[in-house]
């Protein structure tokens, strides 16, 4: 354990150096080598983490490793400390793995790119805060991390910030996600007046201690809750992630996908001691989670952009982890949550392929037939939706089921019925994109279609990565509850799941049945899709859009949240504060200061001599 | 005297410091008329050794006591019992060195910025540097308001000559609120004198005696209502704070970062001293009144903020809502909010100072502070362009930066006051984040407004200079606050030990709400 103290901090340090010194001289010195320093820092830190990983397996206690005393004011004590336990570790290597393909395809991706060493420095700054906020050993560093990755995709939403759109996108994303933090700040205080630390050891060992009444911790958990929401994009927070796509396509996979979106879902987890000591809180989170499943569901539906559809498929797939959460399934949810980076990691990855073989065109309906022209990506593309729909034996289908199986036995049913609907959609739309895209005949424009080319072997080399670990990452969770992957997390999941009272029971007929229903509502979307976009592309997808006009239009325009937003809490805050300022500050305050001026001015009229160099003192 | 500046440091380095800059104003002004390299390298070459200075007076400073420390007493007035008394503690050092930083940076910073009686200005600000020395040296009350009206004159001046277009009215309305305020509180510091002087047979200026008078409670409540009238002016606290906007927008750059920067401070800073030090039971019966107008300030000054069309006019509004948390801190009375409070006050110097700072280099390249009239700015100036970003990200409260940390502190601090009012609070740091990152959208990003715009240059030398050090406090702060947190902890522990006797008395919001709706 000697080597894990400098090994631990050189994890997130290796990036935060590739950021410093790209941002620095990247302009001037570096320019089109800019990817080799940030590649080279996430390799290394891949390598440390797989260490990590490899030293903290089967050990009862975190490692924690404090590097200085940060805030320390009376009793508010806190460190500037880095804990790893195996739920960091499993979270290091995903941010690290996906973050090392997603930096070599970059290189292909954004070669001509003119803020190339900007997006490198940034991409490194956000590899930096994630891994801090993996690692934190407290809830105040963990603040620290979940605002700079918030940051960062700040920065690279609108890295492309002469478009208005983008420029647009980043800052809604910062704004949504402070509504969000505002509940978590007040949980992080929360916490600290209840319990008098943040250091999590400590606050979960008081937790399961005793002691605290229900009603605190369940404020506790509802306010850390809603910072997850936000930056997990979980209803009614969730409008800022398809606007997030704005952003790089890179981006949308690493930030917007695989890594920072899951940080909420993390964060519960990692809480796990508080929420399953506030059980009504639960209920909450899976409520949430399953709404937010089925409902941004119905909206990848009818979305024409290849990366919303995905977007949305994001938020719905983070839904899932919720609903995981929801029902004490800790490890299911983490599950998901890695087999979830794999796949929708190269869903993205797969759809910048094919933006970038179409010069820059992301509308599905300008798309088709493109199955022979890009075939690696065509390829691993299929894999990934297979994961994504949730088929046997691809990746999603064990974290999926698990989750839909577990709700099931623990008597959630309209949770688990709610999930197994928002499969099925999720099925339709997976390979409504996948049929548009690669089946049928081209609509391309003729220009667009003389220059498709496969993309270079940087970006089809991290696909073909993605596309094994979406094959067979999903073998770790076998059988479900109780596979490798279940062990590995148990010590960190074990205080939690005995508050709850949770044991495994074997391998029953009851799962097995289960899973068949699952994969037959899968097959069926997949058929749906393969009927209307396939056998009948011409008119069945606008007949029956004209049959349901009303709910067609409702989820093309995404249930209308943003308007509704736009007309009510945006448009009141700009007028609320329009009259504060003309009415309240110009109209009475400065008013009554200006008739006070005006009565000096009389007293100067009928005193000349008093008025200072004869200056009226009003306007 | 246990902490006289003879042990400690052995010359008068609080003499020094404060009459360094004034002594360098009176050197340019006597010998070096008309010859502006001359007196400009005096200016900065005065500001740096009074810098220096106060770093030096640093490394002598003991942070493990609540005493005054370098002290200097020696009669100035006998008859009246008025003393030239100086010292420090933790809360006016770092406040003194934040007045010298803010001075070099100023001075540099406007180099080339006045073209008309340029001498004047100068020698103007190493005055008003005097003059805000002196304000955090005081120790004796009538020291303390010579002080006071001294800073007073140069500002107004500042204001008044090398201002904008309407800078008449904004140094006329700034004078007038303030010397209101200043009227009021001579009043009071008369009256507690006599008070004094009629129950001890001495009389006295001296604060550390008044400190210990015990005044009764009529002459408390009266004694606060002044003080804390004149100094809410100065912070400027809603409803008396609409001086503030026309100020700045009127002043010169380096007379809105001073004054953003410095002399807002010296508002909480008397209340501290004063308000707490001389009514503490008062000052405790006062905080759910105090608690209600910060809460009113941090979300009004915001919210107002968000609709601003002048980018300084909105970094002033900004002030009043940053100013708000920093009252709403103090009156916490608990050591997380107290040392929050003071430290957000350093923060707030160098954040809100850098972006003044900044809007003014933005303003001598375009002419205009209208927000409208920017849009892209980054393709053209990529350096200022992360420079802001920076100072933006620190004001909004990022976590990492300094603006966070005293900001975290206030809001726990006021959590355990009221958790509705800490509830109530955060709202003001969502506002933060919509009216900050929207100016940034509309003026950094977004396509170029204006062809024009691209012919222009990007930060030089002298202006980076400017900036870097802003920079690097705000990072050092934010990660590692622990040495400017120590030096507060014993005066913390002091202000704690004032009301400590009272703190039963602290009323809730509730209780302040219910005896409102019980009068009706």
């Amino acid at each position: 354990m000697e080597d894990m103290n400098v090994i631990v901090p050189l994890i997130p340090a290796l990036p935060l150096a590739a950021f410093i010194v790209t941002l620095l001289v990247g302009r001037w010195y570096i320019k089109d080598a800019a990817h080799w320093i940030p590649i080279l820092a996430m390799a290394a830190s891949l390598v440390l983490s797989v260490f990590v990983w490899w030293n903290i397996r089967g050990e009862e206690h975190p490692f924690v490793i404090e590097l200085w005393r940060w805030v320390p004011v009376g009793d508010f004590q806190v460190p500037l400390a880095l804990m790893v336990d195996q739920l960091t570790s499993i979270m290091l290597l995903v941010v690290t793995g996906v973050g090392t393909l997603i930096f070599i395809y970059s290189k292909g991706y954004m070669h001509d790119d003119p803020g190339y060493y900007r997006f490198y420095a940034y991409m490194s700054l956000f590899a930096f805060s994630m891994l801090m906020l993996v690692m934190s050993a407290n809830y105040l560093l963990l603040y620290l991390g979940w605002e700079a990755v918030g940051l960062c995709s700040y920065y690279l939403i609108g890295f492309y910030y002469h478009k208005p759109s983008a420029a647009s996108a980043g800052k809604k994303a910062f704004i949504t996600n402070r509504v969000g933090d505002f509940g978590f700040g007040l949980g992080v205080m929360l916490i600290f007046v209840t319990l008098g630390t943040l250091n999590y050891t400590e606050v979960f060992e008081k937790v399961q201690a005793g002691g605290v009444g229900e009603g605190t911790l369940m404020a506790i958990a509802l306010l850390l809750f809603m910072g997850a929401m936000g930056k997990s994009a979980q209803f009614p927070l969730h409008v800022w992630l398809p606007d997030a796509m704005e952003g790089p396509t890179p981006v949308s996979a690493l930030i917007h996908a695989a890594t920072m979106v899951t940080a909420g879902v993390y964060m519960v987890a990692r809480s796990a001691v508080i929420f399953a000591s506030a059980p009504d809180a639960m209920l909450v989170v899976g409520a949430i989670g399953a709404f937010t499943a089925i409902f941004a569901a119905t909206i990848g539906i009818a979305q024409n952009d290849i990366k919303r559809v995905m977007a949305y498929s994001t938020v719905s797939q983070l839904g899932y982890m919720f609903m995981a959460l929801g029902v004490g399934a800790w490890a299911a949810a983490i599950f998901h949550l890695m087999t979830h980076a794999f796949f929708k990691a190269l869903l993205f990855l797969g759809s910048g392929s094919v933006i970038h073989a179409l010069s820059g065109e992301q509308d599905m309906r300008k798309m088709g037939g493109l199955r022979s022209r890009i075939p690696y990506t065509y390829w691993t593309l299929v894999a990934a939706a297979f994961a994504l729909a949730g088929v046997f034996p691809f990746a999603g289908f064990w974290s999926k089921d698990e989750i839909l199986g577990m709700n099931f036995k623990d008597g959630a049913y309209v949770v688990w019925l709610v999930g197994l609907v928002a499969a099925f959609i999720t099925a339709f739309y997976t390979f409504r994109l996948i049929f548009m895209t690669f089946w049928g005949r081209s609509r391309m424009d003729p220009e667009v279609e003389h220059h498709v080319h496969e993309s270079p072997w940087s970006m089809i080399g991290p696909l073909v990565v993605l596309g094994a670990l979406s094959i067979v990452g999903g073998f770790l969770g076998f059988p479900p509850e109780n596979g490798v992957f279940h062990k590995f997390l148990e010590p960190v999941f074990e205080p939690a799941n005995a508050i709850l009272g949770v044991h495994h029971e074997g391998f029953a007929p009851l799962d097995l049945v289960l899973m068949v229903v699952s994969v037959v509502v899968a097959l069926s979307g997949i058929v749906l899709a393969y009927w209307f976009y396939v056998v009948r592309p011409d008119d069945l997808p606008q007949k029956a859009g004209a049959r349901a006009r009303v709910l067609y239009r409702a989820i093309f325009n995404k249930w209308y949240i943003d308007e509704i937003y736009d007309a009510t809490v945006i448009r009141l805050t700009v007028d609320g504060s329009r009259w504060l300022w003309r009415v309240v500050d110009a109209g009475i305050i400065d008013g009554a200061v200006n008739g006070i001026g005006r009565l000096w001015d009389l007293g100067g009229a009928w005193c000349g001599p008093c008025r200072p160099g004869g200056y009226r003192i009003t306007p | 005297m246990e902490f006289g500046f003879a042990e400690q440091i052995g010359f008068r380095a609080l003499t020094l410091l404060t009459f360094l800059p004034a002594l360098g104003g009176l050197v340019m002004l006597l010998f070096m008329r008309g010859r502006p390299s001359a007196y400009k390298a005096t200016a900065l070459v005065t500001s740096l050794a009074t810098f220096a200075l106060s770093l030096y007076t640093l490394t002598v400073f003991r942070t493990d006591t609540a005493a005054y420390q370098l002290q200097e007493n020696f009669v100035w007035i006998k008859s009246f019992g008025i003393n030239y008394h100086v010292g420090v503690d933790g809360i006016s050092l770092l406040l003194i060195l934040l007045t010298t930083f803010l001075s070099v940076i100023a001075i540099i910073g406007s180099w080339n910025y006045v073209k008309d009686r340029e001498l004047g200005f100068f020698v103007s600000l190493l005055v008003l540097e005097t003059g805000m020395i002196g304000v955090f040296t005081a120790m004796d009350l009538f020291l303390f308001y010579v002080f006071w009206e001294i800073q007073l004159i140069p500002m107004y001046f500042i204001i008044g000559i090398w201002g904008g277009a309407r800078r008449i009215y904004a140094a006329i309305k700034f004078f007038l609120y303030t010397f209101a305020g200043s009227v009021i509180m001579l009043v009071a510091i008369l009256g507690i004198v006599w008070w004094y002087s009629n129950q001890s047979g001495v009389m006295t200026f001296d604060i550390l005696i008044l400190q210990q008078a015990g005044f009764p409670s009529n002459i408390q409540f009266w004694g606060f209502l002044a003080f804390f009238v004149a100094f809410a002016i100065k912070v400027p606290m809603f409803p008396v704070h609409t001086w503030l906007p026309d100020a700045h927008v009127e002043a010169p750059t380096a007379g809105s970062v001073i004054l953003a920067g410095v002399l807002l401070k010296m508002g909480v800073y008397g209340m501290i001293r004063f308000c707490v030090g001389f009514f503490p039971e008062a000052t405790i019966k006062a905080v759910p009144w105090v608690m209600v107008l910060s809460l009113i300030a941090i979300v009004y000054g915001a919210a107002v903020s968000l609709v601003q069309p002048d980018m300084k006019k909105l970094v002033a509004y900004s002030s009043v809502s940053h100013m708000g948390f920093v009252t709403a801190g103090l009156f916490a009375f608990n050591l997380q909010g107290i040392e929050g409070s003071i430290l957000q006050m350093v923060n707030h110097g160098i954040l809100t100072g850098a972006l003044f700072q900044m809007v003014g280099f933005f303003y001598e390249r375009t002419h205009t502070r209208e927000i409208k009239d920017y849009g892209g700015m980054a393709r053209p100036l990529p350096v200022a362009a992360a420079f802001f970003s920076l100072f933006v990200l620190g004001s909004l409260g990022l976590p990492g930066l300094n603006g966070f940390i005293g900001e975290f502190l206030i809001l726990l601090g006021v959590f355990q006051y009221a958790v509705v009012a800490a509830v109530f609070a955060s709202l003001g740091i969502i506002l933060g984040a919509g009216y900050l990152l929207w100016m940034y959208q509309r003026t950094m990003f977004q396509e170029l407004k204006n062809p024009k715009w691209l012919e222009l240059k990007d930060l030089n030398v002298r202006e980076i200079v400017t900036l870097v050090p802003l920079a690097t406090m705000a990072f050092v702060i934010g990660i590692y606050p622990r040495p400017f947190l120590e030096m507060l902890h014993q005066p913390a522990q002091n202000i704690m030990t004032q009301v400590e006797p009272y703190l039963a008395q602290k009323e809730s919001i509730f209780q302040l709400a219910s005896s409102f709706l019980g009068g009706f």
